[in-house]
């Protein structure tokens, strides 16, 4: 029986090879259309914005000259630029920490046996919903909740005694900083969670059933089994988060046009601000894209290293 | 016994918690829906979370002022639908190349999709825009589109899913009756990816149609705009003092989301994670 099986086996792969031979060259053909787009729309225009950064040109010139280096000198003595770059990393920072936080609370909660939740499906998607909606409506719809003096939030806040006079929220720096950071919790937190009751679910149950018999708490297996699992999930979690929150475009735009005093400008507004607004500074722009790459892959590759070291002295304990 | 009311009493509690997050997830839009009814005396009197009859008189004035939401609605889809179809088509053809043939290259071909995944996407919109101007596609819907054809992390859930239904067998039995490799793609595995693709399909959709700062850049003709194009015109000095009708255009600039959500929101949930976080 066995041998038999194998005999079918060693047929087939004979079979297969000779088959196969002239069959894997479709690859190329199959692969043609995916990497002749990229190119074309993707790695054409990156490679034509690299170019850009070193030369200077403005406005719709086609040629321009090749200043080296100047435009990045010129780029990191530029405040507002510097200042686009502290801004995101705020807006993120301030969006990320609570939202990681309470994505993990309330993943502990659904997976949690003891607690047995209903209705979860429910609650995945009315938390999900705010995701799905589009960035630059829910920008609108914030600044007109938010509006002076006689927007809803400014009814309801004199409507209950907290405030006496309308509040200018747009004016203050550390009021529309914090709208757009609560608008990026707000819409990513739920994702989050699914991402990380996914990985939660995928642990094996049998690591929970021997801390029990060893007499573990729910919060011990919970920290000392889960966290320590979930590790990868939350490195992608945070990657996914970083690389996206660098990006941050619509909603500071949308809200306040990046004000007040420029406080919620961020690198991609002001990417698109140099370059399609005013002087139509195409140089500029080009080199704050070119720093905005490298950022980006800078900080992802920080937070693996981050991630594999403190993995390993784990290991080592 | 202690215990148990422990339990009770935390589920209370974490419920509680669960309505409050609930209110923040819906009041936001229930508002907008709301005020879209109302007048903009009552809405500079005062809240309400109960709908007025202005909706007419709101909706005259929009149109007046040639906010033109049916052409907002009809651009979006064509070049939501047009990315979609292209994306799925060659996302699956291009998992399909990888996964079933053996050829030179291909572990460089699988690193370079992953890696690909990593590029931030917005970080080329200067080339990408003086590229465009120089082939004479601004205003057009081409690079809206076509770009998507070329979709990283489309491929790669895509891979992910063929690899747990692909029979090598399946196939060469196939290619033994004399079946093109085209015809094999087209008629055994696109067919096996369905669920795949509608998965996907609708986060590719929903992204396209979200898309903002693309057709920002690229779309200069009014009739062209696309809905967040729209929407971003409700902030002028138009329409912004017209609260009644700005929360008009905002309701049906959303409107179509909250009911595809409504029908598909397990679909949408499920899939999240569909993606297939391995590692």
């Amino acid at each position: 029986m066995n041998s038999e099986l194998q005999k079918e086996g060693k047929g087939k792969t004979l079979q297969k090879k000779a088959s196969i031979k002239d069959v894997n060259k479709y690859a190329y053909y199959f692969l043609a259309p995916f990497f002749i787009t990229y190119a074309i729309f993707n790695l054409y225009p990156t490679l034509y914005t690299i170019v850009l950064s070193f030369l200077d040109v403005s406005g719709f010139e086609i040629v321009g000259k090749f200043v080296g280096f100047q435009n990045f000198i010129n780029l990191f003595n530029n405040n507002v630029f510097i200042q686009s770059v502290k801004n995101t990393a705020i807006l993120w920072t301030v969006n990320f920490i609570p939202q990681i936080t309470l994505a993990m609370i309330l993943a502990y909660w659904f997976t949690n046996n003891r607690l047995k939740l209903k209705g979860q499906n429910l609650f995945k998607s009315l938390f999900y919903f705010p995701n799905i909606m589009t960035a630059a409506s829910v920008a609108v719809i914030f600044y007109t909740l938010f509006s002076y003096p006689r927007g809803p939030i400014n009814q309801i806040l004199i409507g209950i005694g907290v405030l006496e006079t309308p509040f200018d929220f747009f004016r203050n720096v550390f009021f529309t900083r914090g709208i757009v950071s609560f608008i990026q919790f707000w819409m990513w937190y739920g994702q989050t969670t699914l991402v990380l009751i996914s990985g939660i679910l995928s642990i094996d149950d049998s690591l929970y059933e021997a801390a029990i018999i060893d007499g573990a708490t729910a919060w011990q297996s919970f920290t000392k089994i889960t966290l320590p699992l979930i590790r990868p999930i939350t490195l992608y979690v945070m990657i996914t988060s970083l690389i996206g929150g660098l990006q941050m475009f619509d909603i500071p735009l949308l809200l306040t046009n990046g004000g007040p005093n420029g406080s919620v400008d961020t690198i991609m507004t002001y990417i698109y601000k140099q370059a399609f607004q005013g002087g139509r500074n195409i140089s500029i722009a080009s080199t704050a894209s070119v720093v905005l790459l490298l950022i980006t892959m800078l900080a992802s590759l920080l937070v693996i290293i981050y991630f594999r070291r403190s993995s390993n002295t784990e290991k080592k304990e | 016994m202690t215990e148990r009311q422990r339990l009770k009493s935390q589920r209370i509690l974490i419920y509680v918690f669960f309505a409050l997050l609930t209110f923040l997830s819906i009041a936001p839009f229930w508002v907008v829906l709301v005020n879209a009814t109302r007048s903009t005396e009552q809405i500079q009197q005062g809240f309400s979370l109960l709908p007025g009859s202005s909706f007419i008189k709101n909706w005259q004035f929009l149109k007046g002022k040639g906010f033109n939401i049916f052409q907002g609605y009809g651009n979006s889809f064509i070049i939501a639908a047009g990315s979609t179809i292209l994306s799925m088509y060659f996302s699956s053809l291009t998992a399909y190349a990888i996964t079933v043939y053996d050829f030179r290259g291909k572990k460089f071909v699988n690193g370079l999709i992953l890696f690909l995944i990593m590029m931030p996407p917005q970080v080329n919109i200067i080339g990408f825009y003086r590229f465009m101007g120089q082939l004479n596609l601004l205003n057009s819907y081409i690079p809206l589109i076509i770009p998507s054809i070329a979709s990283a992390s489309n491929v790669f859930f895509m891979q992910q899913y063929l690899e747990t239904i692909y029979q090598p067998a399946y196939l060469d039995s196939a290619r033994i009756d004399g079946a093109k490799e085209l015809k094999i793609f087209h008629s055994i595995i696109l067919p096996q990816m369905k669920p795949a693709i509608a998965t996907m399909s609708l986060f590719a959709f929903v992204q396209s149609w979200n898309n903002f700062l693309m057709p920002l850049i690229l779309i200069n003709d009014r009739g062209k705009y696309t809905l967040p194009m729209l929407v971003q015109l409700l902030t002028t000095d138009t329409y912004r003092t017209e609260y009644g009708s700005m929360y008009l255009g905002l309701g049906l600039a959303i409107i179509p989301l909250i009911i595809v959500y409504l029908f598909l929101s397990r679909e949408i949930v499920g899939g999240v994670t569909a993606g297939g976080i391995k590692g």
